[in-house]
């Protein structure tokens, strides 16, 4: 497929404008409407031209969705996930990969199948566990029998709890593991040369200095490229925000504040707003992704020498 | 300065083993070469003084200390690897100070020492750049002051110089013969290349297979091999091999009908099949009418400038002299080669050790005094 001929050009160039019209023709639209007033983009046949309203309909957005709060609430959470995820990542595959344990695949095999149980799937359990985060221990001294056998002796009754339910730690520690990270890692990780393990051994670093010391700058770049990956996935949750939060006042995330901009059946179809609304709230992601795709290209396709 | 001894020590994957007992005292400020072809144990030998390989049986000590269950940063070693293993990320500063750094020691007193140890090896100017900016040469010595700087007991040397070019290669040995003349260090160095090895080694352990075939002096391992592995192995070209009988005659036969006259060996090895060995630089020519001249066919000759290698066949045996001569000498012209009785050594065919003259067999340890 190297062969460059003019038409050959014309064929690729047009495919790839094509590609570029499907991905940008409906944030054009977004644009164009959230800059339009209520009779401009109320009008048929739509307008595709944007008009001057935008900074006012952004203004009713921010103040109708309650923007302010909900944009400190989402960066806190998808920071924390993104941060949980890459720890919880390197560390799981920095485990699987050098150290040589009886369960290493099994564990790592385990990790691996989750890939096809996303939170969708498991949204039940998720929610029973984030209801109860001790459940599973409830369960275990229940079923040994020790509940009972302590309440029979000393008429205690043991009833672990731990709500996550409307707080920071639900929003965040459910989201946190990452088969795809802890993959990306165990592929990074196995491409370090075994002679830098064992000068590191010489040399008496203990195995935890060897990962901060050796392997967490050494993989500063896949980082990088897992961290915006992440973080763009993670501010855009919606289903497990909506479910886990009823307090939405003081927990509600950005993005469920995109139900609160649709109009409602009888109110007024002011779609301008709802789009301005979209374009701050797509804001963040776009911004880390335009910010880190230089690390991110790189991060995913080769490793710095 | 520290000795190292190994006693019986074994190395097993699985089921197989790889390294059958080695017994070998390595003496304190001492320069080892552990010599051998690819496969025969000697990386794995010294991996197991580092703790980087388990020892599955026996006891390696170190300054008459055990330390089969010692950790690596505990056994007072450093090592040089073959790849260098620096770490890329880091300045060659770092790379050098980072042991230190492990071990806690204050920056400033780290400093001093990195940058005393890169001096000694003229490493100053570089001290800032990473180690992917570097020449192998430079890497390579970046990686020995890496170990230098600990003042380790013992320096482990796995093949280090196996990825320079010809020329470095050659400056870096006697970059290595100094650094050991002036730090007195007991050094372990491993190494397939045989030159090497001799110019380096205050004493050899060639291994083979797992054994260990014989301990010495480069030039007791050169002039009296203690196996027919060794005799074949060290020296290029090698050593001329020939398997065949002493008769009661005095005469040894082989190949198609091939007599000659030793009757001063043939007394201690009459009973059992034996190969003689005569080094190439060892075998005279003469002329025809020489007493017990053997008459032989060239094969071929290769010139190497200051002298030849004639390759020829007599009664069958293949034979390879060095000659000094300059006389046209084509494929098929008869040559007669002689040498001296004392030069010839006699290996046992069956067991592959060498038998001293009174029909005793030599053992891998034994010294051989030249």
């Amino acid at each position: 497929m190297i062969e460059r001929s003019p038409f050959f050009n014309l064929v690729t160039y047009a495919a790839m404008v094509l590609g570029l019209l499907v991905v940008l023709v409906p944030f054009w639209i977004v644009i164009v409407a959230g800059s339009q007033s209520l009779q401009e983009v109320s009008r048929v046949p739509i307008v595709l031209w944007p008009s001057s309203h935008l900074w006012e309909n952004i203004q009713a957005a921010w103040a109708r969705a309650d923007l302010g709060p909900k944009m400190i609430n989402s960066l806190i959470v998808a920071s924390g996930v993104t941060f949980g995820k890459i720890l919880l990542a390197s560390i799981s595959a920095f485990a699987i990969v050098f150290f040589d344990f009886k369960a290493r695949m099994v564990c790592f095999w385990m990790i691996f199948i989750t890939l096809m149980l996303p939170l969708e799937v498991r949204i039940v359990p998720t929610y029973a566990i984030a209801a109860n985060a001790l459940l599973p221990f409830q369960v275990v001294l229940d079923t040994l029998g020790i509940t009972g056998l302590v309440e029979a002796v000393s008429s205690v009754r043991i009833g672990l709890e731990w709500n996550l339910l409307n707080s920071y730690t639900g929003l965040i520690l459910p989201l946190v593991a990452t088969a795809t990270g802890t993959f990306l890692y165990r592929q990074f990780f196995m491409t370090i040369p075994d002679e830098l393990i064992e000068a590191s051994k010489m040399d008496g670093a203990s195995p935890i200095r060897f990962f901060f010391d050796v392997l967490l700058p050494l993989s500063r770049t896949n980082m990088l490229a897992l961290a915006t990956i992440m973080f763009v996935s993670s501010w855009n949750q919606y289903l497990w925000p909506l479910l886990i939060t009823t307090d939405r006042t003081n927990y509600g995330t950005v993005v469920m504040q995109l139900k609160a901009l649709i109009p409602t059946q009888n109110g007024t179809p002011d779609w301008n707003v709802t789009m301005a609304g979209a374009l701050i709230i797509m804001l963040p992601p776009l911004l880390i992704v335009a910010l880190m795709q230089r690390w991110f290209v790189r991060g995913l396709i080769t490793r710095d020498k | 300065m520290a000795a190292i001894s190994f006693s019986g020590v074994k190395k097993r994957y699985q089921k197989n083993d790889v390294i059958h007992g080695v017994d070998v005292e390595i003496e304190a400020g001492e320069f080892v070469v552990i010599l051998g072809p690819s496969g025969c144990g000697k990386s794995t030998l010294l991996r197991m003084i580092a703790g980087l390989e388990e020892i599955s049986d026996g006891t390696i000590a170190i300054d008459g200390k055990v330390v089969n269950e010692l950790e690596p940063r505990e056994r007072g070693c450093a090592m040089v690897f073959q790849n260098y293993a620096l770490y890329p990320h880091m300045s060659v500063r770092q790379n050098i100070g980072y042991a230190l750094k492990v071990a806690g020691m204050p920056k400033a007193e780290r400093e001093a020492k990195v940058l005393k140890v890169a001096k000694s090896v003229s490493l100053e100017p570089y001290l800032d750049r990473k180690p992917g900016e570097l020449s192998g040469g430079q890497r390579q010595r970046v990686a020995m002051a890496r170990a230098m700087v600990r003042e380790p007991k013992v320096f482990l040397f796995d093949e280090p110089f196996s990825n320079l070019d010809a020329k470095l290669r050659v400056a870096m040995r006697a970059e290595v013969r100094n650094l050991h003349r002036s730090l007195g260090v007991t050094s372990v160095f491993v190494t397939h290349d045989q030159t090497e090895a001799m110019t380096l080694a205050d004493r050899l352990i060639v291994m083979n297979s797992g054994f260990v075939e014989q301990v010495g002096k480069p030039s007791e391992v050169y002039h009296h091999p203690a196996s027919l592995f060794v005799a074949d192995f060290i020296g290029s070209p090698a050593m001329n091999l020939v398997r065949g009988f002493f008769g009661e005659d005095g005469y040894f036969r082989h190949g198609k009908g091939g007599m000659l006259n030793l009757p001063g060996l043939a007394k201690a090895h009459l009973s059992r099949e034996v190969s003689i060995g005569i080094r190439p630089e060892l075998v005279r020519r003469v002329d025809a009418g020489h007493q017990d001249a053997i008459a032989a066919v060239v094969d071929y000759t290769e010139e190497l400038g200051a002298s030849r290698l004639i390759y020829a066949r007599a009664d069958g045996s293949p034979i390879i002299a060095i000659d000094s001569g300059n006389d046209a000498l084509g494929t098929g012209m008869p040559i007669h080669f002689a040498m001296s009785e004392g030069d010839v050594h006699v290996f046992d065919h069956t067991s592959g050790r060498r038998i001293d003259h009174e029909g005793r067999p030599v053992r891998a340890t034994d010294s051989v005094s030249a």
